[in-house]
């Protein structure tokens, strides 16, 4: 499947200043790969253990993978993999 | 004590005092460290007891190097002494801290009045928020009497009072179709593309300290002296573990001596994250999709989650979660023993002291802190048909009659 996983401001140091990134994976943890293969020092970044680290969240045509199958859910072709940082407001 | 750095909470790395609030190198949340060095106490003291009534006579433990000037200045709430409630509970000694009594009736304008003051400083002419309510009230407010531009996401199905509650201060209010994460979402990604100041995104590192002065205000308030023990809401888990903070802080610098008190956390079933994280034993909060009356409280995935479960199990509290007919009945045993009329978060709070008291948790030797913080006519929905109105012709005979029939005498 061909994605767009869209990087957060605070990561495009290590994507040379890209905001998005074109790959291909059957799934959201695949396509992070794809993504961490072509920049250097993203991977720690975003994961710890093979996980994703506790203040990242990563979204699917704006849906939260938490709520689905994690790194695990599947992604369909044109599919849109938002990656940003936790911050839940105040009401 | 100057503010020096903005530090990683996870991995400790430093970055300067500006609008920023995530690590660039592990994602972790942002804090304000300062410089304590050669802080005097009694200086300190004196310099606090001479300040203006509400939260900047503490400007010196606030991330300004001068103290900034503010409009609408929030906090200096009523520390209540609520026997009757003690009593009704078993207890011996409970306080209430009514932060309902603040400029636009919640605790938020603790956090926004800093974050406003900071947006200022920084150079900023636009402030921005994700709410649905409170936050949404209180940045439409501050930015009006400080006046910069504001805009404020809601959720487009959001109650007909709240929007009006914020749209009355003359806000950009822009309604979201969709529910508090995608509006909160939306925000995360426009703190990229916009050069606005979100309160709870971009300077969330300041804006959080706010809440550090609700343990300053207690600790004065009970002369110079801290709690046995505190019951406090959690939504994301900041004014928690904020309060936290600024009883230890004042504790190193030997503003007031003694230990930190128990701290007990207080979350609704239909949202209770962290209260599961803390049941289950848990380093993480796993995120839920929130369900409850309290939707003050109503964040499924809590950024200081973790550190709440944290402070709460080294102090030796814990955190519980009550049902929608428990928050219900807390806010009318506040209302009926205090005279304070809370909100839905306030209710989750009562409740909550009321099941640590039923549980056998609280020594009736204790000193206890409850904290309140949000104005019970903000959620009217919450009390509907929870009392009986008498109807009556205008005699004396028809009032005798209509009791006589309900069985009761005057």
């Amino acid at each position: 499947m061909a994605v767009t996983v869209k990087i957060p401001s605070q990561l495009r140091p290590a994507t040379d200043g890209q905001g998005e990134v074109e790959v291909e994976g059957g799934t959201v943890g695949e396509a992070l790969d794809a993504v961490f293969d072509q920049h250097d020092g993203l991977r720690e970044r975003i994961t710890e253990d093979g996980t994703l680290r506790r203040f990242v969240n990563v979204y699917v045509s704006g849906e939260d993978i938490r709520f689905q199958e994690g790194l695990d859910t599947e992604l369909t072709d044109g599919d849109e993999v938002t990656i940003l940082p936790a911050v839940a407001g105040g009401r | 004590m100057a503010p020096k750095a903005l530090s990683c909470k996870e991995c400790k790395e430093r970055y300067p005092l500006e609008a920023r609030y995530v690590c660039e190198a592990c994602f972790g949340p942002l804090e304000v460290v300062y410089d304590a060095q050669g802080a005097d106490p009694a200086e300190l003291k004196r310099k606090i007891q001479a300040g203006s009534a509400g939260i900047w006579r503490y400007a010196d433990f606030l991330p300004f190097s001068e103290r900034p000037r503010d409009p609408l200045e929030p906090g200096l709430t009523p520390l209540i002494r609520a026997d009757r409630l003690a009593e009704r509970l078993g207890l011996g000694e409970v306080w209430v801290k009514n932060d309902a009594a603040n400029p636009t009736h919640s605790f938020k304008d603790r956090v926004v009045a800093v974050a406003v003051a900071k947006a200022k400083e920084l150079g900023f002419t636009t402030v921005a928020c994700a709410s649905t309510g409170n936050l949404a009230n209180s940045v439409a407010a501050h930015a009006a009497a400080s006046g910069l531009e504001s805009y404020v996401f809601v959720p487009s199905d959001l109650e007909e009072q709240k929007l009006l509650a914020t749209g009355v201060y003359g806000t950009n209010l822009v309604g979201v179709r969709g529910n508090y994460d995608d509006v909160n979402r939306l925000c995360t990604q426009l703190c990229e593309e916009r050069p606005w100041a979100f309160v709870n995104v971009n300077l969330r590192p300041y804006y959080a300290e706010g809440s550090k002065t609700l343990a300053y205000e207690t600790a004065e308030q009970l002369g110079w002296s801290l709690p046995d023990r505190i019951v406090a809401p959690i939504a994301s888990g900041s004014l928690f573990t904020k309060i936290g903070r600024g009883f230890t802080e004042w504790l190193d610098l030997g503003l007031v001596t003694g230990e930190l008190p128990t701290f007990n956390g207080a979350q609704a079933s239909g949202c209770s994250p962290v209260a599961t994280a803390f049941r289950e034993g848990w380093d993480v909060c796993k995120p839920q999709k929130p369900k409850t009356i309290a939707k003050s409280l109503a964040i499924g995935n809590p950024a200081d989650g973790p550190y709440a479960v944290q402070l709460a199990r080294s102090t030796g509290g814990a955190v519980d979660q009550v049902s929608d007919p428990e928050i219900r009945a807390g806010i009318r045993l506040l209302a009926e023993t205090t005279g304070i009329f809370t909100e839905t978060a306030g209710g989750v709070t009562v409740a909550t002291l009321a099941k640590l008291a039923e549980r056998g948790d609280i020594g009736r030797d204790e000193r206890v802190v409850t904290y309140i913080t949000g104005e019970g006519l903000k959620t009217l929905d919450a009390v509907r048909d929870s009392h009986h109105m008498y109807e009556i012709e205008p005699t004396i005979e028809s009032l005798d009659a209509e009791f006589a029939a309900a069985g009761s005498r005057l």
